[in-house]
């Protein structure tokens, strides 16, 4: 079933889920969310499986029609959305109606928004994924970004979704943006092959994103970090959130489509965490460089997904949830109570009630 | 052969089995990546062979970081030094030259040999597989004729046809999908090295034979033909 039709498609929105696991001995890249936070948060808000595959858009959003009633929650950057010229919150679960226009704009906080669609966005897997891999251009739609008249199909949808519209993320889900970012690394795999200046110049140094930045890495420019005896390594593997330096100096940070291998040394690697924040970063943001150790980084994963957990407790379940919605028609105002779970739910409009057990009628 | 164990970031532990670009070095890697697929599920999520080194990548909620590296270790020393399988040889249907091989004129002046010397001397080893990368489906293949070796270029193409063969350096490979480069171009196959849609996605893999075999350009093109 398609779920929406795309009717323009913003700057660069691809459908994107987890990532590609277990290709890159084949040379195909990881792919997946830049911001994965954002979309694991996105789809929890309506009960998805954190992996499934929403849209990821870049800077300036899509504008899309639905073509059935749907929920959607919308996370990561403020695209300030807008449903049939309204404007609507990010980070909430959102109902839409068939032939409603979602319109998600240009990121006034933020770089990368992310749409998730109760049931999931529905393109075939290819090599264990949804997601779009554009530089080998197959994954997603067609192996490319949206294009103009583009049907997005969707899954099952799981549980009654009208019931989640109006779910949100609690408060301070979504970070600030500071002046200077601070990004976590671990040491390595080789900062051997660096000078002991300069791993202390990458330490210490304030280093900007230039506008050199896409889905397969960002430029950074700031104090040249030294080499041992230059750049190159003999190629092997380039780990999400690689440091790799060139012989300019000036490091790069390799994300989610980059090439599996590569032949520059790499001084360090972001923690997981701190790329999702990263990719959300716009040029000229001041991003420093703060080492830290194997046990603290997997302390900072475990809260990470400690926090994840908790969201999904507090949502697991439904049971009695109890909505009131004002509908106005004509000059009149209703109260409308919307109360049950899963197939049955009842629905009272001032003392009128009405029954069913048909759980896609709302 | 000695064994070090480099750290990744806190998903990827990088196995380093030697310094050089070497035969024996390569064997352990591969053998090593195979014993560990086989031993997926514990916390492993992939293993990378590349020329010299292993990364595995693994869940650090699953597997610790120091369980993860002795259990390799004890895999490592329970490989042994058994030899390969019979390695396969895959051929490649290369047309060299013109259009298809735009390079070739100025691999052969640089050399100071003929056209037809070139795509001997390219045609003659049997290659070796070292490792995927670069793009899906590039295979890395050392042992390019030294003869050959050749700068690349100061400026890379931004776009180079799926099936190039190149060469760069005392390298060559084949680009698998259309994508910018800075090899020297000699040649075209047909062969497709890269199809998304199939489970192992690629024709050959690391610890593969390969030989270029010359066509002629109409051989190409009937191929070509036959595809539409």
């Amino acid at each position: 079933m398609d779920a929406f039709e795309v009717i323009q498609p913003g700057l660069l929105t691809t459908v994107q889920d987890l990532g590609r696991i277990g290709y890159q001995k084949y040379g195909v890249p990881t792919s997946g969310a830049m911001d994965q936070t954002a979309l694991r948060a996105a789809n929890l808000l309506l009960d998805n499986e954190e992996g499934l595959a929403g849209l990821e858009a870049t800077a300036e959003g899509p504008t899309l029609r639905a073509l059935l009633d749907l929920v959607v929650a919308i996370v990561g950057a403020d695209m300030q959305p807008l449903v049939d010229g309204k404007p609507v919150e990010c980070g909430t679960a959102i109902g839409i109606r068939s032939g409603q226009i979602l319109e998600l704009q240009r990121a006034r906080r933020g770089l990368r928004g992310y749409l998730a669609i109760a049931g999931g966005i529905d393109v075939p897997v290819m090599l264990g994924s949804r997601s779009t891999c554009l530089p080998a251009a197959f994954g997603g739609v067609h192996g490319r970004a949206l294009c103009s008249g583009d049907r997005l199909p969707i899954g099952p949808v799981g549980r009654r979704p009208m019931a989640l519209s109006g779910r949100r993320l609690p408060e301070g889900w979504v970070e600030p943006i500071s002046e200077v970012l601070t990004v976590r690394v671990i040491l390595g795999p080789q900062e051997e092959r660096f000078t002991p200046e300069g791993i202390r110049t990458f330490l210490s140094g304030s280093y900007r994103l230039t506008p050199q930045m896409d889905r397969m890495g960002a430029r950074l420019h700031g104090p040249p970090i030294a080499h041992q005896s230059g750049a190159d390594i003999i190629s092997d593997s380039t780990p999400l959130g690689a440091v790799q330096v060139p012989p300019d100096g000036q490091p790069m940070i390799l994300l989610a489509d980059r090439q599996t291998t590569g032949g520059y040394a790499k001084i360090a690697v972001v923690v997981q965490e701190d790329i999702f924040r990263l990719c959300q970063a716009t040029p000229g943001q001041v991003i420093r460089f703060c080492r830290i150790s194997m046990p603290e980084a997997c302390a900072a994963i475990r809260a990470y997904k400690g926090r994840f957990d908790a969201l999904r407790q507090a949502w697991q379940s439904l049971p009695g949830k109890r909505d009131s919605y004002r509908l106005s028609l004509g000059a009149r105002s209703y109260r409308v109570d919307v109360e049950g779970e899963k197939g049955t739910y009842r629905v009272s409009l001032e003392g009128m009630e009405r029954k069913s057990e048909d759980a896609e009628e709302q | 052969m000695s064994v070090r164990l480099l750290d990744g970031g806190e998903c990827c532990l990088v196995v380093e089995l030697g310094e050089a670009i070497d035969l024996a070095v390569n064997r352990h890697v591969r053998a090593l990546g195979l014993a560990l697929e086989q031993a997926r599920g514990n916390g492993v999520l992939e293993a990378v062979p590349t020329y010299r080194s292993l990364a595995i990548y693994y869940d650090p909620m699953t597997i610790d970081r120091d369980a993860l590296g002795q259990q390799i270790g004890m895999l490592y020393d329970s490989l042994g030094d058994q030899d390969d399988q019979t390695p396969r040889v895959i051929e490649i249907p290369t047309v060299y030259g013109g259009a298809y091989g735009p390079d070739l004129e100025f691999v052969a002046r640089h050399s100071g040999l003929s056209p037809d010397e070139v795509i001997r001397l390219h045609t003659e080893p049997l290659y070796h597989v070292y490792m995927l990368g670069f793009m899906a489906g590039f295979p890395y293949l050392g042992d390019l004729a030294e003869r050959l070796a050749i700068p690349r270029l100061s400026t890379p193409r931004l776009k180079v046809p799926a099936g190039s063969v190149g060469i760069g350096g005392r390298q060559t490979g084949i680009y698998s999908i259309e994508s910018p480069g800075g090899w020297r171009i000699i040649g075209r196959t047909f062969l497709r090295l890269f199809d998304p849609s199939a489970e192992v996605p690629t024709p050959m893999l690391p610890g593969d034979k390969v030989r270029f075999v010359r066509i002629e350009p109409h051989e190409y093109e009937s191929e070509q033909r036959g595809r539409l």
